[in-house]
Formats: structure tokens, sequence, C-alpha cells
């Protein structure tokens, strides 16, 4: 019996291993790697050929980071489409999943369209916008001149002041449903008692709203922000597509301007330093928010797991 | 009575919000669909009508052109051989996660989670330099194996959870039937696990398919460019034909919506699961 124990023991021992390796390997050498890659080369001066790099140059690619108008731009830019995104594209969202969750006839055909811009990539949406936008053959100029707005058509794209409000509706456009959707989920996760119980005590409509569905719903909301500014910071795709990050910097993304460094002009030592400046703000937002907003959240997680244990 | 007329009254205006919403996602598409069906002249005399006349050649072109064609495999290829490597190499290891107890285990599963935090946009840099070491660059390797590195994060996290969900007896009764822990794996636990692997699948089919940055830095080689990747060439090929590119974006995007008509019910499901979750 106590053979079979240890045998047992063993065999488990080597299942671990074996069954871990492959995830393990692929992890470490293709997610953690570059990272750590990033971080050395980030000190130096180099063009990205040749080796490792040789011209050492300490936090010299740092302190030019902070005095580049470009990537201190690209933080105020993602600042606006944050504040964007968490007033006005998750508010919308968040009426627009309550509204489906009434009795409402057609309310699976509703879902069905607003979601369904979330399968399509970055990619195809940028491009059909850009043709939207377009100054002459766009949609957006010709609904406007089919209602009499002449006078507040726009070179969309084009113009330094209207290209970041673009961005932003096409943004929303493609992501609203996924919110709208977290959001519905969440509220289908409320039981009916409560905010029954809550209209038979008296409460109007907007009581119930403020004061049950809300702060039952805050855990889905603070998981549906921090998605939403984990995707600013990292916001690519959109951006290269539809705008190139022009004209002169206004629509720019961190990730947009480390791509201009790395990929175009060969300043690779800059562009991993602006790599790791976006993977700090990432991580330390990440742990800040998670300490401090959700940490009743995760407190209820851990709860619910150990008991599973 | 009047409480009926008031719903009434209310759920008229909430069709009016939603259909107002419905034409804001509809319109955008209708246009770009019609759009390649004209050709360029009638898009700006004629923005709203249907075409007159139909223009079909813009869709007969590109449906006969390896442009289209191409890309359109590359990425079925690369979104499946990513899906198939990342749910065994995702599975196996959230076996061991849910169900072995052993040193360093929450250490490891910590490792793997706060990897949610390690987008593509963050690694593109280096994982380009590593992968142009590793000779991977015009090789679809190239892409499938950061997809799935990348992917693992969320896999395991969903899978070890559901893993967890099976009770542990099923387990110890296929150990006394003689069950080894790989059999057990293979022949119950997958099995079991079907409606959780299906979510994840579909996440990852997504992902891949979407996928844009990766493709872009490790293709050079115009015959690997994956739909994303040629969608944006072509529309710097054609940008004076505004028309011939709608009907590109247009077909590109008949996939992706197909699929989503299909797999609605997963994708939506793994969200709601995954943001819980993760």
């Amino acid at each position: 019996m106590e053979g079979s124990l240890r045998r047992r023991r063993r065999l488990d021992k080597l299942t671990v291993a074996l069954f871990l390796a492959p995830a393990l390997l692929l992890f470490v050498v293709l997610v953690v790697g570059p990272i750590v890659l990033a971080m050395y080369t980030s000190l130096f001066k180099w063009n990205g050929f040749g080796g490792l790099p040789q011209d050492f140059v300490g936090l010299d690619n740092f302190r030019r980071l902070f005095e580049d108008e470009v990537f201190i731009g690209d933080l105020e830019r993602g600042l606006i489409l944050v504040l964007l995104s968490v007033f006005v594209q998750l508010p919308v969202a968040l009426g627009l999943a309550l509204l489906l969750n009434q009795p409402l006839r057609g309310r699976a055909f509703y879902r069905l369209v607003f979601f369904a811009p979330y399968v399509l990539s970055e990619v195809i949406t940028a491009v059909l916008f850009t043709m939207v936008f377009s100054p002459n053959q766009g949609l957006a100029n010709q609904v406007m001149s089919a209602i009499g707005l002449e006078n507040l058509q726009q070179e969309w794209l084009a113009n330094t002041s209207t290209v970041l409000y673009a961005l932003f509706f096409v943004i929303s456009w493609k992501y609203f449903g996924l919110h709208m959707i977290l959001y519905l989920a969440g509220r289908q996760g409320i039981p009916k008692e409560l905010t029954e119980a809550a209209l038979t005590d008296g409460a109007g409509t907007w009581q119930v709203f403020r004061h049950v569905t809300l702060p039952l719903l805050g855990p889905t909301i603070r998981i549906s922000v921090f998605l939403s500014i984990i995707g600013a910071i990292q916001l690519f795709d959109m951006v290269w597509v539809l705008t190139g990050g022009g004209p002169i910097h206004s629509s720019e993304t961190m990730a947009v301007t480390m791509f201009q460094y790395g990929f175009r002009r060969s300043e690779v030592g800059y562009a991993s330093a602006i790599s790791v400046a976006m993977f700090l703000i990432s991580l330390v937002f990440a742990l800040l928010y998670q300490r401090f907003v959700m940490r009743r959240d995760i407190e209820g997680a851990i709860t619910t797991m150990r008991e599973k244990r | 009575m009047s409480t009926r007329r008031d719903t009434k009254v209310r759920h008229f205006w909430l069709h009016v919000v939603a259909i107002a919403v419905g034409l804001g996602i509809i319109v955008p598409v209708a246009f770009g669909v019609l759009g390649g069906f004209k050709d360029n002249g009638q898009l700006s005399t004629n923005p709203f009508g249907l075409p007159d006349p139909w223009v079909p050649e813009n869709y007969t072109i590109i449906l006969g052109s390896s442009g289209f064609w191409r890309p359109m495999f590359n990425s079925t290829l690369i979104a499946l051989t990513t899906v198939v490597v990342l749910v065994l190499v995702a599975s196996m290891a959230a076996y061991v996660f849910a169900r072995f107890n052993f040193r360093g285990r929450e250490v490891l599963y910590t490792l793997f989670a706060a990897g949610l935090m390690f987008p593509f946009t963050v690694a593109i840099l280096p994982l380009f330099v590593l992968l142009r070491e590793l000779s991977l660059l015009n090789s679809p390797l190239g892409v499938i194996l950061p997809q799935v590195a990348f992917g693992l994060p969320m896999t395991v996290i969903i899978l070890r959870s559901f893993f967890r969900t099976i009770p542990g007896e099923v387990e110890e009764a296929a150990i006394l039937d003689g069950c080894t822990p790989f059999g057990f794996f293979w022949r119950i636990l997958l099995p079991m696990a079907r409606p959780a692997l299906a979510t994840v699948s579909v996440l990852s089919v997504v992902a891949s398919w979407n996928n844009f940055m990766l493709p872009l830095v490790v293709f050079t080689d115009p015959s690997w460019w994956t739909l994303p990747v040629a969608v944006q060439q072509f529309q710097g090929q054609y940008a004076d034909d505004t028309a011939r590119v709608l009907a590109y974006v247009v077909l590109a995007m008949l996939p992706a919506l197909a699929f989503y008509a299909v797999a609605e019910r997963q994708l939506v499901g793994g969200l709601a699961s995954g943001a819980t979750k993760g």
C-alpha cells in the first residue's frame, strides 16, 4: 500500500511538471522575456540591429521621454479618451443595458445589433469610418448637408480640433456593446426580489436605480471602467489605420509613438523606453485600482474561492 | 388601466431610443455595403439612395482575386492553429492548477494571471526583436506562438475555475478504476468541460482573427498577410477609389459577422464570465 502511495506521489509530480511545461515555456519566453528585454534595451541607444545593444546610456531615454512634447501629449490625449469613455460611453452603455433589461419586444434583436460591432476588427472598423468621415464622399458630411447643417461639415480626421472626438466616436461605436453586455449580465444577476421589494416600499423608478440597482452593479461597473482604461492605455490599431496619429500628432497615442520610433525610425532604445513606460503605467494603475477601488470585490472573490477549496 | 397605458408610452420611447442606436450601427455598415455597389461618381451625387445602376464589379473583381482569398486562408489557418494549441496547452496547465497541490502553485498561478497586464502593444517591439533572433519572421509560427502565449492568462483563468467545479469524487472514482492522471484529463475532464472549452475557443478565434499589430510586423511578405493587414494595405493602395475599398471592407467583414451569428451565445457568455473572473 505504501509503495503504491509513493508511486502515486511520483506520478503526480511528473504530471505537474509535464502538464505545466509547455504553458510555462511559452509564457516565460514570449511574454515575460520581451518585457525583460524591453527593460534592458531601454537603457541603450540602439537602432535594433546587430546582436545585443552596446551603447549604454543609462536612464537618458527616460529623461528624454519626459521632455518629449509628443509623449506628454500622448498622456494628455489618453486622459481625455479615458474621461470621455468613463463619463460618456459607459453611462450610455449602462443606460442601454437597463433598457434591454425591460420586457421589450425585439430586445434579443436589439442586443444582437448593438453587440455586433465588437466582433469586427479595429482595422475593419477604422477603414469603414475613414470612408464615413472622408470629406467629400463621406457619410458624415453628407448627413450634415441633408439635414441642413452644411456649416458644421468638417474634414473630421484632418482637423486637429475634431480628430480626437471622431476617434472617440469610433471607439465607442465598436466597444459600447461590450460594456453593455457586461452590465446586462450584472443586472440580470440582481435578484428580482430586491427591486420588487423596493418598489412595494414606495420607492420610485429613479430611487430604485440609485439605491438598489446602481450599488449592486458596483463590481461590474468597476471591472468595465478598468477594462476601458487599460484599453485606452494600449490603443493602437484603430488610431494607426484611422489617422496614423495625425494630423500633427493630435490623435497620437503612446503605442503609436512607440511604433513610430521602433519600427519606422529605428530608434529601438527610445521606443523600448516608451514600451516600459506603458508597461509601468498599466501595472501601477492596475495595482492601485485593485488595491483601492476593487478591494471589496476581490475580498468577496477570495472568500468564495476559499469556500470552494 | 392608466399604468398599462403608461407602460405602453414608456415602451414606445424605449423603442425609439433602441431604434436610433440600432440605426447608428446599421447605417455606416449599409453605407459600406451599398457604396460597394456604386461607382465613385454615384458616391458623391447619390450618397443615400440605392445604387443606380448597380455596379457589381467592385465585389466581383475582389472575389476573383487572390488578394482577397489568400489573406482569408492565412487568417483561417492562423486562427485555427492558435486555438488548437492554446486550448490544449492552457487546459493542461489549468488542470494542474485546479486539481494538484504542489509547492509554488499560487506563485505560478499569480504570475500567469498577472499576464493579463502584458498586452501585445507593450511587448510588440522586444517581441519582434526576439522573433527575428529566432528566425520566426515571415513564418506563421511567429504569429501563432505569441498569440498562444498571450492568450494563456485569460484561458487558464476561465478553465481553472471551470475545472474546480467538477467534483473530486469523479476523479477519485476514475483513479480507483485504474485511470492515470493523463487518462482522467483526456478521457473524462476535457469531455466534461466542453462548454468552457467552446467559450475559450470562441474568444481566442475572435482575438486571433482581429489581431493586427503582430501580423503587421511579423509578415513583410505579402503572401502571409492576414485579413486585417490586407485590408489596411488595400486601403493604402486604392485610397482614391472609395467604392472599391468599401467593397473590400464589406467582404472582409462577412466571416466575422457570420461567425458571430453562429457563436453569439458563447461569445457573450464568455466575455461576461471572463470579466467577472479575471
